[in-house]
């Protein structure tokens, strides 16, 4: 027992050697302790494709915190449309998505249409299916491939990019466009199909089934790709919906919900016979493995409109000069990265009076600051892949 | 070598010889396995064509062209770096590859220097190149860098033991640590009594070759042990401040070691220069020839796996090593041990 005499007469004060030690081994802790390191993802970063820029906060390896910061991408969408007409508006929106841009216009065409009170000839409905399921498997291979190459195979990502090619070019046989094909009018379409695409487009989607299950060989089979990708990332259905997380990300949380199918009927997805793919583990590849099956589900669907394509016109009797009335249209939609939604407010011009658009990508980096916590640096990569998100859609 | 060629030339000429041999040997090795692999392998796996013009037959001198490009690039330090550590680390790295070619044998007399302890020199040798990878990510005062590097470190550290333990096998069957004895005791020995392609010592030792080749690979911080250099995610991780030379210095390194690693294993396991019945001039003409042929047999296989793998994490490479390779290869030696003193 030490005892010491304080001055100032106070009382003696006992002092076990045992806490002694243990005081001097706590010190001791708090010297050892390295401090955190903040390490600064982004904007320029390969992982974040785009300009997402992601602050995390690292002990060691570790993620104690994630800090998404978004906006560097900004372009005001939702103003700029206020300025303009409709025809013009599916110009800038085809750049928000940019991977999937045809399935972009067809959410705001239909709110137009509908305060139109216009209905598209069914043909055109069939061929804006045909294109919306196009880009959604473009989008997809090129996710396919890319998450090969986050989580450090380089091969897939060419097969991803080789195959997608082909898809483009349909895409492009069609609209004119690989990226941006502006090509939905309000009432139908501006042309209808070109000759000779519905052979092509069977052909290209043997391929895509073919590259679906090479992909399934190479990187689904694949035992280090499962150890990189299972139980990593992990988004419970709930807590995933009240995120606002959607699209194929919900789904591969188990929860069995698609506006194809849910929502209210738009486009032909009703006459189509095709399935709903969840995974019950909602990690990295569950995600991964949604998103195949989805792919190969939508080439299935192609074929299945291609047989039922019916004649007739591409387009609706529209006046020249398009006057919405006024109203207020909602209309949300199933697009590759998750729900796509447009509020269209008219005032009866030419031009909207508000358009507030929810893309998917927002609400699905939203859950990041919370899914990255407590995982390893190189899980941040794979997570952020396996996430799939475009900057024009988080930051319109 | 110099004795090869029927003329008395001094010691001075023959370590002049020697040394400009060990100088052009890596340069144009990495050369060769990166034409070969990186650019035209690798882009056929991935149904692409790679470079197809410069040099008029597949693009063959894209790469040279590409050296001559960094030698005119502007050689960027960071502000803040440690300026004599970054700029010596390249060369360390490099280094250590270049001494690793002093002990492997081309042919009966085509060696720089046959050391009694080959093995054990070769090995130390080119895990000097770590020390060379932990000063360029400290030096670069990067955090992409420095992560890099202490995964590099962690990742060459734990590899270590595996690569030697594989080995270990090797040397006790032949009973010797010289390459070149090595190399004999592959040409001399016979297969139940069949000498007709020698004994190559990956019939016995296929174990020490599998465990050699995954080592080897991670040695060389390819994927799937790429970790500390991760492009996804550290951009290239302890390289990423350099630029130009010094870049170039990294590159030459990297396939160099991939041809000495390969070259390593040639030697070991395939039986390296060796043609059973050929010996003397014959062998020293034709063993070069023979023992690149093996080098690039492994090394197609060594980059087959790159350009197929995703990269394992940190903490599951270190488990394969430590969890599976080391206690696999510690077997592998007790059961050698034990069929050394039966047989």
């Amino acid at each position: 027992m030490t005892t010491t005499q304080p001055p100032g007469g106070l009382p003696e004060v006992e002092i076990d050697p045992a806490a002694l030690r243990q005081l001097a081994d706590a010190r001791m802790n708090i010297e050892l302790d390295t401090g955190d390191m903040i390490l600064n993802l982004g904007p320029q970063h390969p992982a974040t494709h785009g300009t997402l820029r992601l602050v995390v906060r690292l002990d060691g390896e570790r993620v104690i915190a994630a800090d998404p910061i978004i906006g560097y991408m900004h372009r005001g969408y939702e103003k700029l449309a206020e300025y303009r007409t409709y025809p013009q508006i599916t110009t800038l929106i085809n750049r928000i998505d940019w991977l999937s841009s045809f399935a972009n216009e067809v959410p705001f065409i239909h709110a137009a249409e509908r305060l139109m009170e216009i209905e598209a000839p069914p043909r055109a409905e069939y061929i804006r299916t045909i294109l919306t399921e196009l880009s959604r498997i473009a989008t997809f291979l090129l996710f396919l491939g890319e998450m090969g190459l986050q989580v450090g195979a380089i091969t897939p990502a060419f097969y991803g990019f080789r195959d997608r090619e082909y898809v483009l070019n349909l895409i492009e046989a069609v609209t004119g466009g690989r990226f941006h094909p502006n090509f939905n009018r309000i009432g139908g379409l501006k042309d209808d199909l070109p000759w000779g695409f519905i052979a092509e487009c069977r052909t290209v989607m043997a391929k895509v089934m073919e590259s679906c299950d090479e992909f399934e060989d190479l990187v689904v089979g694949n035992p280090i790709f499962q150890q990189r990708t299972r139980s990593i990332g992990i988004i419970p259905a709930a807590l995933g919906a009240s995120y606002g997380v959607s699209g194929s990300n919900l789904r591969a949380s188990g929860v069995d919900w698609d506006l194809r199918r849910d929502g209210p009927p738009y486009l032909v997805y009703g006459d189509l016979d095709w399935k709903v793919w969840t995974h019950p583990d909602g990690d990295s590849f569950s995600r991964y493995w949604v998103r195949l099956q989805e792919t190969r589900e939508s080439a299935r669907m192609i074929l299945q409109m291609l047989d039922a394509l019916p004649a007739g016109p591409v387009m609706a009797k529209v006046p020249r000069i398009i006057k919405v009335p006024e109203g207020e249209a909602f209309v949300n939609t199933e697009n590759p990265l998750g729900e796509m939604a447009y509020y269209v407010v008219s005032k009866g011009a030419t031009g909207p009076f508000r358009v507030k658009i929810r893309s998917a990508s927002f609400s699905n980096v939203s859950i990041l600051p919370w899914l990255l916590r407590g995982c390893y640096v190189p899980d941040v990569v794979t997570i952020l892949a396996s996430l799939y998100f475009i900057l024009g859609d988080i930051d319109r | 070598m110099s004795a090869a060629l029927a003329v008395d030339v001094g010691w001075g000429t023959t370590t002049a010889i020697k040394t400009l041999v060990v100088l052009g040997v890596v340069p144009l090795t990495a050369l060769l396995l990166g034409y070969i692999f990186l650019l035209k392998m690798m882009s056929h796996m991935q149904s692409r064509l790679g470079p197809m013009d410069p040099g008029g037959f597949h693009g063959w001198y894209q790469l040279i062209g590409d050296g001559i490009k960094f030698l005119q690039k502007e050689d960027i330090m960071p502000a803040e770096a440690d300026r004599k550590v970054f700029a010596l680390a390249p060369a360390i790295v490099v280094m250590s590859t270049f001494l690793v070619f002093v002990v492997i044998p081309a042919g009966p007399r085509m060696v720089v220097r046959d050391l009694d302890v080959g093995v054990f020199y070769a090995l130390a040798v080119s895990s000097l190149s770590v020390i060379g990878v932990l000063m360029a990510g400290w030096a670069s005062s990067n955090k992409y860098a420095l992560i890099g590097a202490l995964r590099a470190a962690a990742q060459l550290i734990a590899y270590e033991l595996p690569l030697v333990l594989a080995v270990v096998g090797v040397v006790i069957q032949t009973g010797t640590m010289s390459l070149q004895g090595i190399v004999r005791f592959q040409q001399d020995g016979a297969i139940f009594g069949f000498s007709g392609i020698g004994l190559p010592l990956i019939l016995t030792q296929f174990v020490g070759f599998a465990i050699f080749m995954v080592a080897a690979q991670a040695e060389l911080t390819q994927p799937p042990f790429d970790m500390p250099v991760a492009e996804s995610e550290l951009v290239s991780g302890y390289m990423v401040e350099y630029t130009g030379f010094r870049f170039l210095f990294f590159f030459i390194g990297e396939f160099g070691t991939a041809f000495a690693f390969s070259a390593l294993a040639a030697t070991l396991f395939l039986g390296g220069w060796s043609i059973p019945g050929v010996d003397g001039t014959a062998a020293d003409v034709l063993g070069p020839i023979v023992l690149v042929v093996k080098v690039l047999f492994v090394a197609f296989l060594m980059f087959w796996a790159r350009f197929t793998y995703p990269r394992f994490r940190e903490d599951q490479l270190q488990a394969l090593a430590w969890k599976w390779l080391i206690p696999i290869a510690l077997a592998n030696i007790l059961v050698t041990g034990v069929l050394k003193v039966a047989f």
